[in-house]
């Protein structure tokens, strides 16, 4: 089936099989290797982009449902060499060690802000519920998310 | 000439900012799923379905029948394939029992998960669909699921070896001086503890991908694994492939916590697979594989024995160990009740010990080294056991521990295991929680509480633990029966710009090794550490290395790092001295810059140094060009950091539910190389450790299937689950080495599952309950309390 989706603001035309989850469109066709793929029943988080500005776990989407739509993945958030400031608090605050839950963790905390731009811990620790990091014991993270609602 | 910029002195101890970060925060970073190798071909594993089984027949005919299908292969098809079988490089006693493990089964399976097929097609899709159409037909086994099972050899997993126990190692230096402090004991506690297992649950799955050379007969292999250098030499011996044709490749690992320092069964197939049929292939982990195919942690039953006197001095401990390995003997997996059976007397200042441990087969999924690998179980049983001794005495819990440390002017001090401890404060990490957590305060809330019948009860738990790491030394691991040396390696370069490079034997996988290691090579050379590039994880670039496990990353390869750094130093002492005519110690190194004593106008910086070497032109009569050096780095003896932890749990006594309230880690890991990094390391470390206090474990029915395959049912903790911690350090460093560095990446964990089930226990001390086991979860806390209830 062909797809067009935006991703990372370019507009892009592909045939794909119906059942192409949108995380391997992003990373195998589109050749978007930041989005991560952590688990196969939707419960780490590791896969989380943008879909028409709503935070999505992209293993839980086909492409062909994102047909259409603009998608913003990791790749898309630093702008003009510069991190994204999602992406430099968390680079302040120590708020990733492996860096393999990050990307996805980095989309959530943008979209939550985005949703409650001033949180509370709680909220930022609900908020984030559904992105597993097993590196960070959330600690820094969460410093980093309230940092940069803060600034 | 010179490139690098000076830098302040005093670079070691600041919280610089990783340099690892921007790659992993933008998704440029590489974990071997992302690697793109045209014309890979993939592969999916059949896996059984049972845990105990003879295979009566396996048919691929109707996947190799399938478009894309490349190949299809049985446990039998590839038995010819392997060299040898998958090692074990720890027979920890002369006598151990350990059964052939092949990476596919032939006969018959031993665990859920065990592969019996292989199938290799030309997309992931297509090799998992293909899968699915491998026919395996099993004659089911009574399952073997506890150890107490195991033990009886009603059913005798491995029929070869005749008995499912694997081994019993004794250690008892002084066993009369046991049986006497046990006699003349005034107080005696006994505790009986349950370490569950653990699915150490990375959030990077494994993967391997193999690329063959189609003329040279090479093989590159990359893996998400801990041990790049020891998996290519395991590789090599298991494969038949000389070592000298091996390459590995740990590309960005998303965490390993243990679980990828092993040899494991998907990475010698694919590489089998990719000499077989000369093409790249790649095989990457499904997160339900991976809770049954990848190594678990724990597994042990703990029976510990206190004997104390009138005043709660403890004069001897004894434990007994029953340790569940599972199906098969992976890695080490021998070795882990071995690396904590010697701490079980924790930090105190005990004069009699002894230790027995037995090890049995079941047909669950190998344990191996999960975060801590026998020092979290040994500090629970202890710390357990501590508070169980204080009830017994009638003080509180921080005053048992306070009778009992070892008071800090015995350091070095020899324990009565055999041990010889560092260096160690104690009572000063104990003070510091206390007084960080409010102890007193607590105490007073804990007692209004009570008085008032809240039905949410507080409890405040205490855990002072110490820990064995900087693994290893290697004349030590020779006594233990361990197959490899303990050492580090790192080679020190001065390139001709004056830029510095570092190659290092560790394989950082979220540490921070690249920023911590270029911190330590900038500080001795006084250049900025933005100009120091770190090499590892690869087995072309790094040669030699002993890999990152055991909180030994630091201690032993931070060290030789610094070692190298100084040779390189001396070299170049010698040119300055020789361009300058002056004697070597007429020279002292600042700011990056060789500089004659007593005159400041002549000197010479390291990168013209660094030139002058690579020209060669002007060098002292039999000095070779070039600034490098290494150094091969073996430790002189472990190190023992250690601390003290304090959580504060409230608990519900009509739903039983636990609410872990605050938490306090002091820790002493000695000197500190980045505090921000030592820091991430506790924070995480203590989620592991809280994780398995309160919400993780692998469980199994009677069949021994694994019902906690998914992330759905293994409850790792979410951020909503956890509060954000208090850390704190004391700094004791270590004299072992010259950084008086300690290592921290287990300690968090160590430290924290007896504070927390200390907290629940104190929290349902007044309801007459002093044991719940692991993870303490609502139904079980519930349970409890309904049971005392109806007494
Ligand atoms: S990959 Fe785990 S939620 Fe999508
Ligand atoms: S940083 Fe490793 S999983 Fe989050």
């Amino acid at each position: 089936m062909r797809v067009s989706i935006t991703v990372n603001g370019e507009l892009r035309s592909d045939d794909v099989e119906p059942r192409l989850l949108l995380v391997h469109y992003l990373r195998d066709v589109a050749g978007l290797t930041g989005t991560n793929i952590g688990c196969d029943t939707s419960s780490c988080g590791a896969c989380t982009v943008h879909v028409d500005g709503e935070s999505v776990k992209s293993c839980t989407m086909l492409a062909v449902q994102a047909d259409g739509c603009e998608v913003t993945t990791i790749e898309g958030l630093a702008f003009d060499g510069a991190l994204h400031p999602m992406q430099e608090s968390f680079r302040q605050h120590h708020g990733l060690q492996c860096g393999f839950c990050t990307p996805g963790m980095v989309m959530a905390a943008t979209s939550l802000l985005a949703e409650i731009p001033d949180p509370t811990e709680q909220q930022v620790r609900e908020g984030l519920e559904g992105n597993l990091c097993r590196c960070t014991g959330y600690h820094n993270i969460v410093k980093a998310v309230l940092a940069e609602a803060r600034s | 000439m010179s490139a690098t910029a000076p830098a302040p002195p005093g670079i070691l101890g600041q919280r610089r900012l990783r340099r690892e970060d921007p790659a992993l925060l933008t998704g440029e970073a590489r974990f071997v799923a992302d690697l793109d190798v045209p014309g890979a071909l993939h592969l999916a594993f059949v896996r059984s379905t049972l845990a105990h089984a003879r295979i009566s027949s396996v048919d691929v005919s109707a996947a190799l029948a399938m478009p894309g299908v490349v190949a299809a292969f049985t446990g039998a098809d590839l038995e010819r394939d392997w060299a040898a079988p998958l090692p074990c490089a720890w027979p920890v006693t002369a006598d151990m029992k350990a059964p052939r493990h092949l990476p596919l089964a032939v006969d018959k399976v031993c665990y859920m998960g065990d592969a019996v097929a292989v199938v290799v097609a030309e997309s992931e899709y297509l090799a998992r669909d293909a899968a699915e159409q491998v026919f395996v037909e099993y004659d089911p086994l009574p399952a073997v699921v506890g150890i107490d099972d195991a033990l009886s050899d009603r059913v005798v997993i491995h029929e070869e070896l005749g008995t499912n126990t694997s081994y019993t190692w004794e250690l008892a230096p002084d066993a009369t001086a046991v049986e006497a402090a046990f006699s003349s004991a005034t107080h005696r506690v006994h505790g009986h503890y349950v370490q569950q297992r653990l699915i150490p649950a990375a959030i990077e799955p494994r993967g391997v991908v193999v690329v063959p050379q189609p003329f040279g007969g090479e093989f590159t292999v990359f893996s998400s694994t801990q041990i790049p250098h020891i998996l290519k030499v395991m590789l090599a011996l298991t494969s038949g492939i000389a070592e000298t044709s091996i390459r590995v490749i740990a590309p960005s690992v998303g965490g390993g916590f243990g679980s990828k320092l092993n040899v494991y069964a998907e990475e010698l197939a694919t590489l089998v697979l990719a000499k077989r049929l000369r093409r790249p292939i790649r095989w990457i982990e499904t997160r339900s594989e991976g809770t049954q195919a990848t190594i678990q942690g724990r597994g042990q039953i703990q029976d510990i024995e206190l004997a104390a006197d009138a005043e709660g001095r403890v004069t001897a401990v004894r434990v007994k160990l029953l340790a569940d390995m599972g199906a098969y003997l992976q890695l080490v997996t021998p070795g882990v009740p071995i690396l904590g059976a010697f701490l079980y007397s924790g930090v105190y200042d005990v004069p009699a010990y002894s230790i027995s441990c037995t090890s049995v087969f079941t047909n669950l999924t190998p344990t191996d080294a999960y975060r801590g690998a026998g020092r979290p179980e040994a500090t629970y049983a202890i710390e357990r056991a501590m508070d169980a001794l204080a009830r017994q005495v009638g003080v509180d819990p921080a005053e048992i521990r306070r009778r009992n440390y070892i008071k800090a002017e015995k350091f070095p001090y020899a324990s009565a295991a055999g041990l010889v401890y560092d260096s160690g404060a104690y009572e000063a990490a104990l003070d510091r929680a206390l007084e960080l957590a409010g102890y007193q305060e607590l105490r007073a809330e804990q007692a209004r509480r009570r008085e008032s019948g809240d039905s949410v009860q507080l409890g405040i738990g205490l855990s002072s633990y110490m820990e064995m790491c900087g693994l290893a030394p290697s004349r030590v691991l020779a006594s233990l029966n361990y197959s490899a040396g303990g050492w580090e390696a790192a080679t020190v370069r001065l390139l001709p710009t004056g830029k510095v490079q570092v190659v290092t034997g560790t394989s950082p996988h979220g540490q921070g090794h690249e920023t911590s290691w270029s911190m330590i090579a900038a500080d001795r050379l006084g250049v900025s550490p933005d100009d120091v590039e770190v090499l590892h994880s690869d087995t072309a670039v790094a040669p030699y290395g002993l890999d990152t496990y055991g909180s030994r990353s630091l201690s032993v390869g931070g060290v030789a790092v610094a070692i190298a750094t100084d040779r390189v130093i001396e070299k170049a002492r010698k040119i300055v001295a020789h361009q300058l005519e002056v004697a070597d110690e007429d020279l002292e190194l600042a700011g990056g810059a060789f500089t004659v004593k007593g005159s400041p106008d002549r000197s010479m910086p390291l990168g013209a140094v660094a030139f002058e070497a690579f020209t060669a032109h002007d060098l002292p009569d039999g000095l070779e060009p070039n600034l490098e050096a290494s150094c091969h780095f073996d430790p002189p003896n472990f190190t023992f950091p250690f601390g003290t932890h304090v959580a504060v749990v409230e608990v519900d006594l009509e739903t039983g539910r636990v609410i872990l309230r605050s938490y306090v880690a002091v820790d002493d890991c000695g000197n500190q190389v980045n505090p921000l990094i030592v820091e991430g390391q506790v924070h995480g470390g203590v989620a592991q450790g809280v994780a398995q206090a309160l919400f993780e474990k692998a469980s199994y029915d009677e069949q021994g299937t694994l019902l906690t395959s998914t992330l759905l049912d293994y409850l790792v903790p979410a951020a909503s689950e956890l509060p954000s911690f208090v850390t704190a350090s004391t700094v004791t460093p270590s004299p072992t080495n010259l950084l008086g560095v300690k290592g921290v990446g287990e300690a968090g964990t160590i430290g924290s599952a007896p504070a927390v089930i200390n907290a629940v226990c104190d929290a349902l001390a007044r309801q007459g309950i002093h044991d719940i086991e692991m993870p303490a979860t609502p139904e079980r806390v519930w349970r409890a309390l309904k049971e005392v209830a109806a007494r």
